[in-house]
């Protein structure tokens, strides 16, 4: 059979496995964010239960591996009463995970903003959440941005492991058709192209473009 | 609810614990793989050759950018195809070696361009060969800064070894896959292969943070 027929084919299911894997990191890019952000706000709370929360979430996370975890939801999970559906527990495992490096990025990001900008703002008589959401958070974000270029890809990476517990994925379907055809380099080598592409050519300039707009939004540009 | 068995945990327990030692060994090997390999990414990197350049970087960032998951299953999947069988270890050490080769090579660039130009003319003063700049002068510089980035990716390749489970690797994610489908029971032997993975990595991690800051001050670095 040539690449073409292949193709011509197996492309549907190609495509909604590839459609489906985007949702997936968008909807696990959105949940690491958010974790990252309470995460790391939390890791410098002045209540030392607080942190200790965060420490504890953040070291479980980035101390084990992402399939052990994505298999504990899953499977372990409904014992103590919570189904999560496969679809829900793929990207919850994967934005769980990735939440967590996350979260050291933030707080790298908060430390590194000058000193001078926190006393402005306490000069200049703000609310510690007006500072942090005014002055501190912007700036992080923007140190933050290309780190969380490097992560992103790294969660579209993750995402390939939910083809384990039955997610239709990208890389599923390409397992399924390689199941049936026998076709190793034609399947797998479309689905490492793929991810590649998406990596190189979505997540990167996506990040590039962000961080441009965050200057001028900044008055950095 | 929630019913965890002690004793069908000591049951399953020596089981998990000869599997760790699967796992441990995995990502040993693999890492040595990665090491050599890494090495030879990075400096084929800075030959005078552009297109060898050109040609690693991509090599570099497509393993970088495509899942670890899937480069298991094209190795292993690919072999036959043109009649060539892999056993799961061997293809399974060739997909992570690779993979983490890629990412040691970028380790190993930040490294070899801290090395001071100075120590270039010096050696060219001294009429040193090109191997033996690399070897005896460049390397061994460029080596203490790598230390702290090639520890990060010890422990990441230890907690990237689960994935050798779907290829048929026995290490710990494949032995408590196994317990399951046995016995029906997952709690207990997923919670504790998370349990032993944060028994290894969280003291590496901290044993790697103390050699980093003992050879920061060794180095006068502080």
């Amino acid at each position: 059979m040539s690449y073409f027929e292949f193709l011509s084919q197996y492309g549907d299911r190609i495509i909604s496995g590839t459609l489906v894997t985007i949702v997936l990191t968008v909807l696990a890019a959105l949940l690491a964010m958010a974790i990252a952000l309470a995460a790391g706000l939390m890791r410098m709370a002045p209540n030392a239960l607080v942190r200790g929360v965060a420490v504890v979430y953040i070291e479980i996370f980035r101390g084990t591996s992402l399939l052990v975890q994505l298999y504990w939801i899953f499977f372990v999970l409904p014992l103590f009463g919570i189904s999560l559906e496969k679809f829900t527990a793929g990207f919850v495992a994967v934005g769980m995970n990735l939440g967590a490096y996350g979260a050291e990025l933030v707080r790298g990001a908060i430390l590194s903003v000058p000193k001078g900008q926190w006393e402005a703002s306490l000069a200049l008589n703000m609310s510690p959440a007006k500072r942090m959401v005014r002055v501190i958070l912007p700036q992080a974000l923007l140190i933050m941005l290309p780190s969380w270029g490097n992560l992103l890809i790294e969660l579209l990476k993750g995402t390939a492991l939910v083809a384990l517990i039955a997610v239709a994925d990208l890389m599923f379907q390409v397992k399924q058709i390689n199941g049936t055809t026998f076709l190793s380099a034609e399947t797998f080598g479309t689905a490492l192209v793929i991810y590649y592409i998406i990596a190189r050519f979505m997540i990167t300039p996506f990040m590039r473009w962000l961080e441009r707009v965050m200057q001028r939004k900044l008055g950095r540009a | 609810m929630l019913d965890w068995r002690w004793d069908f945990t000591f049951d399953i327990l020596p089981r998990l614990l000869v599997a760790t030692g699967n796992t441990l060994m995995a990502a040993g090997f693999g890492y040595a793989i990665a090491v050599v390999l890494g090495l030879v990414f990075a400096l084929a990197q800075r030959t005078p050759s552009r297109v060898l350049t050109v040609l690693v970087r991509e090599i570099v960032e497509f393993i970088r950018s495509t899942p670890l998951v899937l480069q298991i299953f094209f190795v292993f999947y690919v072999g036959p195809q043109f009649g060539l069988r892999l056993s799961p270890w061997t293809a399974g050490m060739i997909a992570i070696g690779l993979h983490y080769a890629a990412y040691l090579s970028e380790v190993y660039r930040g490294g070899l361009d801290s090395v001071p130009k100075g120590q270039w003319e010096a050696a060219t003063s001294l009429n040193l060969s090109t191997a033996r700049t690399y070897f005896r002068v460049i390397i061994p510089q460029a080596m203490p800064p790598s230390l702290a980035g090639m520890g990060n990716y010890l422990v990441g390749i230890l907690k990237d070894t689960p994935m050798l489970s779907v290829i048929g690797v026995a290490e710990l994610m494949h032995t408590a896959n196994a317990i399951g489908s046995e016995t029906y029971r997952f709690l207990e032997p997923y919670t504790l292969v998370g349990i032993i993975f944060l028994a290894l990595s969280l003291p590496t991690a901290a044993a790697i943070r103390i050699f980093e800051s003992w050879l920061r001050k060794k180095l006068g670095m502080i």
